[in-house]
């Protein structure tokens, strides 16, 4: 599990966090949401041990997240930041290679490398294994880095808004392959999103953010509902359930 | 090997490459003033020692030189996280030849390890400004990067410029910011080996370069120990250029263009790809060389002069071909 | 801050004051000998001064508006690379003898020919299409990188005799300024800004951007062809008369508008102007007689102009 107690972030001056705490359990997939400037990418940046804690205990899957070795944290949590801007010219079964690199320190095994071509066949990407990442579009791309991610092989996959410049196809895709691997392959996955109906369709916890400070957090049927969601986003919206699925009408 | 390394330039090209290195090592060898031909080499003493002192020297100095400062302009470029970097175009260079002045203030009759070991720290400082200011400025706007480098470089040449003139030591900053291989005879250049080995430590450690070139965040995400690569990469890129500053002089634009050139090709995942890199970092300084031998023959240009204009041409060639693509 | 000094005419009018000081300053102090050929020789690197501080304060102004942007200088582009081949071919196609011997005017005349030629082959293509200014930029300065080189190169193909006569051409010199060149450059400066001075409300509208100049109704293209014609000739006419000065103009402008607070035209060109004026004469003064670093004016100048250009460009990246 992740727990996460008493942090706090100050950055230039201003509260950033303010005595975080939070506990999610092992397995399934919790939604992170919250209006801008709540501290959510922070967060998600300080589980991932990407910036530094100031004050609080961060542990993943029991290890610390401050004093444990970088690399054996690697094996175990993987990030993908909202936009890592991989600028490289690597091919992409080259990129989902590196998702080894934790285990095998850069020299893949036959062990490595049929982990990745089952994972490039999971994301659809076999045809495009040879292709150069700055030929793809933004939606082959992101998959792509998905992929890496996956392919690190960790319990724990934490992603910041991977949602953004996808498109309507693409979003779906990568929800459902989030949901597919927290049921088929016993993943945690903690994921900022700024798309509610995507929360509320895809999530089993939702934990809401707001000026610093964690609102609410508990299972989505418990959250998805007009009065949590009004004190979370500052404006009232109806919550209906359409076709067995909890749809929120926050555009009008 | 791994998976990634799998993937080189196709057969053909690695064998034209190969051969077209093979060709200009031994044009460089018999090309110069002097008489030499394949008849005369075993027959002649003179000949021999020719080849033997300086010939050969100068040969291999030009390939461990050149294929150096191709890996360095790689290692920076992933450092940087841009394409258009190297060592004389981020102030590198320009910082080593400070380190050379301070050393030749203090210490004038120091020998060339002593001054090598200055530079290298007055380069690792320079370059490491580079860097921390380079990485605030915003990647959407790769241009800005090696804009910033040449007037960063252009600025602490010009600090160098004035600390030589008003300690009257001008002349001697000449001679470091134009390399030249006229001077390399047998034990005047074998500190050159060293960059060679700098290379091979390149070589081995790719893998994490390759990692450092997506970001810190991706670094640390694999589990990369990320300062120290960091640190690792500019030690590499501060040592070649100053060994090489020291030696021969500044040679410009080799760290640009031949990464740039293999990367099209071939991508950027450097285990495969640095041999191509070194390799042609390699020819193209041997063959800017031999130019410099022909041009005026019998006297020679200096190869730093010769790559400023390929070089530059070469560079231009590059920025107008990115056709856009970011 | 004193009252009244909260208006920009006041404070040009200050800067004006300070100008007179300073230009008596570089006039009067340390005369030694023969006052009339001290004054007279004075009188001329005072009046060389003036015109290029007013020709690159002016012409980086312009194009900076033109550019709509305030971190380019027209010497970046390359034109004072430009500047010392042209030197180094004119010497390795006549010999040493033959350049030192070119009429001054003629010599004048064809730099500044040259030099406007090559400003409007690489500033005019950039007009016709919506273009990357950053990538102007650097492709300004590799292109200078070019030169220089292509003049190193050439440089090993003269005589070493005749090398001895291109030393001079490295840094911007007041010292060796030839009197009879005053003339033309003066009048090239003076034709310049008077007719900068009067497009100064066209220039306001320019400076908002192309598209925003567009629907005000401004023929832009004309516009700023008309300008980069005027920047090249000023520019041309200031580096043939003393040299390359890249960074000056970076310098001044930003000084000047910190200074008068406004980018008006009407007050930015001759704020910039004046403090052009006070930085090289002042600039010449200080190093002359207290800090004792004559003839480095054009180093230290480029210098701190690198530098404030450094600051720009990080600041407008971290923007």
């Amino acid at each position: 599990m992740i727990e996460v107690s008493d942090v706090s972030v100050t950055l230039g001056g201003s509260l950033i966090l303010d005595r975080v705490s939070l506990a999610l359990p092992k397995v399934g997939v919790t939604a992170l949401v919250g209006p801008n400037g709540a501290g959510k990418s922070s967060l998600l940046s300080l589980i991932a041990r990407l910036r530094p804690l100031q004050t609080g205990h961060i542990t993943v899957g029991g290890l610390p997240v401050d004093t444990t070795p970088t690399r054996q944290l690697a094996k175990v949590m993987a990030i993908l930041r909202q936009d890592p801007g991989v600028a490289s010219r690597l091919r992409v079964a080259e990129l989902v290679g590196f998702g080894r690199f934790p285990h095998s320190g850069g020299r893949l095994t036959a062990e490595d490398r049929a982990i990745v071509a089952k994972t490039l066949e999971q994301f659809g990407l076999a045809d495009l294994a040879a292709r150069f990442i700055d030929t793809l579009s933004g939606g082959q791309r992101q998959r792509a880095l998905v992929a890496m991610t996956f392919c690190q092989g960790t319990d724990y996959i934490l992603l910041d808004e991977p949602l953004n410049n996808l498109d309507m196809f693409h979003q779906r895709e990568l929800m459902r392959t989030l949901r597919t691997m927290a049921d088929a392959h016993g993943k945690t996955v903690l994921v900022v999103l700024h798309d509610i109906n995507h929360a509320a369709a895809y999530a089993d916890r939702v934990v809401a953010m707001k000026n610093g400070r964690i609102a609410v957090s508990g299972e989505t049927r418990e959250i998805i509902r007009p009065d949590i969601l009004e004190t979370v986003f500052g404006f009232p919206m109806r919550v209906e359930t359409m076709a067995g699925r909890l749809t929120v009408l926050h555009h009008a | 090997m791994t998976v990634a390394a799998a993937r080189c330039p196709d057969f053909m090209l690695q064998a034209t490459g190969l051969a077209l290195l093979l060709a200009l090592t031994t044009a460089s060898l018999f090309v110069g003033v002097g008489a030499l031909s394949m008849r005369t080499l075993f027959s002649d003493p003179e000949a021999l020692r020719l080849v033997v002192v300086s010939r050969l020297p100068r040969t291999c100095a030009a390939l461990l030189a050149g294929s150096a400062l191709a890996i360095a302009g790689l290692v920076m470029q992933t450092l940087a996280r841009n394409r258009f970097v190297e060592p004389s175009t981020a102030g590198t260079a320009q910082s080593a030849a400070l380190g050379i002045l301070a050393v030749t203030l203090l210490w004038p009759e120091a020998p060339l390890g002593w001054k090598a070991l200055g530079a290298a720290a007055t380069a690792l400082a320079g370059t490491a400004v580079f860097l921390a200011l380079v990485h605030r400025l915003p990647p959407t706007q790769p241009f800005l990067v090696p804009l910033f480098g040449l007037v960063y470089g252009g600025v602490v040449g010009a600090a160098a410029t004035f600390a030589a003139w008003r300690l009257d030591l001008l002349q001697y900053l000449e001679i470091w910011t134009t390399g030249e291989f006229s001077g390399v005879l047998r034990g005047r250049y074998e500190l050159l080996w060293v960059a060679g080995a700098l290379v091979a430590l390149a070589w081995w450690t790719a893998d994490r370069l390759t990692i450092l070139s997506m970001g810190r965040d991706v670094s640390i995400g694999l589990g990369l120990n990320y300062a120290a690569v960091l640190r690792l990469g500019l030690v590499i890129v501060s040592a070649i250029t100053a060994l090489t500053v020291v030696v021969v002089g500044t040679i410009p634009f080799v760290g640009l263009v031949a990464p740039n050139l293999i990367s099209r090709l071939a991508g950027e995942n450097l285990r495969g790809t640095l041999p191509w890199v070194a390799g042609t970092g390699a020819a193209l300084v041997l063959a800017c060389d031999i130019a410099g031998r022909l041009i005026r023959f019998p006297y020679e240009i200096p190869v730093g002069t010769v790559l400023g204009v390929v070089g530059a041409v070469l560079f231009l060639g590059l920025l107008f071909s990115r056709r856009g693509d970011g | 801050m004193i009252a009244g000094l909260d208006r920009p005419e006041r404070r040009l009018a200050l800067m004006a004051v300070v100008v007179v000081l300073v230009c008596a300053a570089f006039m009067t102090i340390g005369l030694r000998g023969d006052l009339a050929l001290a004054l007279e020789l004075r009188a001329v690197r005072l009046a060389a001064m003036v015109a290029v501080g007013v020709a690159v304060a002016v012409s980086t102004v312009v194009f900076q508006t033109v550019c709509a942007n305030r971190i380019v200088t027209p010497s970046i582009m390359g034109l004072d690379a430009l500047f010392i081949f042209c030197q180094t071919a004119l010497v390795f196609s006549l010999s040493g003898l033959g350049f030192a011997g070119i009429d001054p005017r003629l010599h004048f005349l064809g730099n500044f020919v040259a030099m406007t030629g090559l400003a409007l082959a690489l500033f005019l293509p950039m007009l016709s299409r919506r273009f990357d200014l950053t990538l102007l930029l650097l492709t300004g300065v590799v292109l200078g990188v070019l030169f220089r080189s292509l003049s190193a190169l050439l440089a090993r193909l003269i005589d070493p005799n005749d090398f001895a006569v291109l030393q001079g051409a490295v840094f911007a010199s007041f010292n060796a300024v030839e009197p009879e060149l005053l003339l033309p450059a003066g009048l090239i400066t003076l034709a310049g800004v008077a007719i900068a001075w009067r497009s100064r409300h066209v220039l306001d509208v320019i400076a908002l951007g192309a598209d925003t100049a567009v629907g005000l109704g401004v023929a832009w293209r004309a516009a700023a062809a008309g300008l980069l014609v005027l920047v090249a000739a000023l520019v041309s006419a200031s580096t043939a008369l003393v040299g390359p000065m890249a960074f000056l103009g970076l310098l001044v402008v930003s000084l000047a508008e910190r200074i008068v607070g406004t980018g008006r035209h009407a007050m930015l060109l001759p704020a910039a102007a004046l403090v052009a004026v006070i930085v090289l004469v002042g600039g010449q003064t200080l190093l002359r007689h207290v800090l004792g670093g004559e003839g480095t004016l054009g180093i230290v100048v480029e210098f701190v102009g690198g530098l404030v250009f450094l600051a720009m460009l990080f600041a407008r990246g971290r923007r």
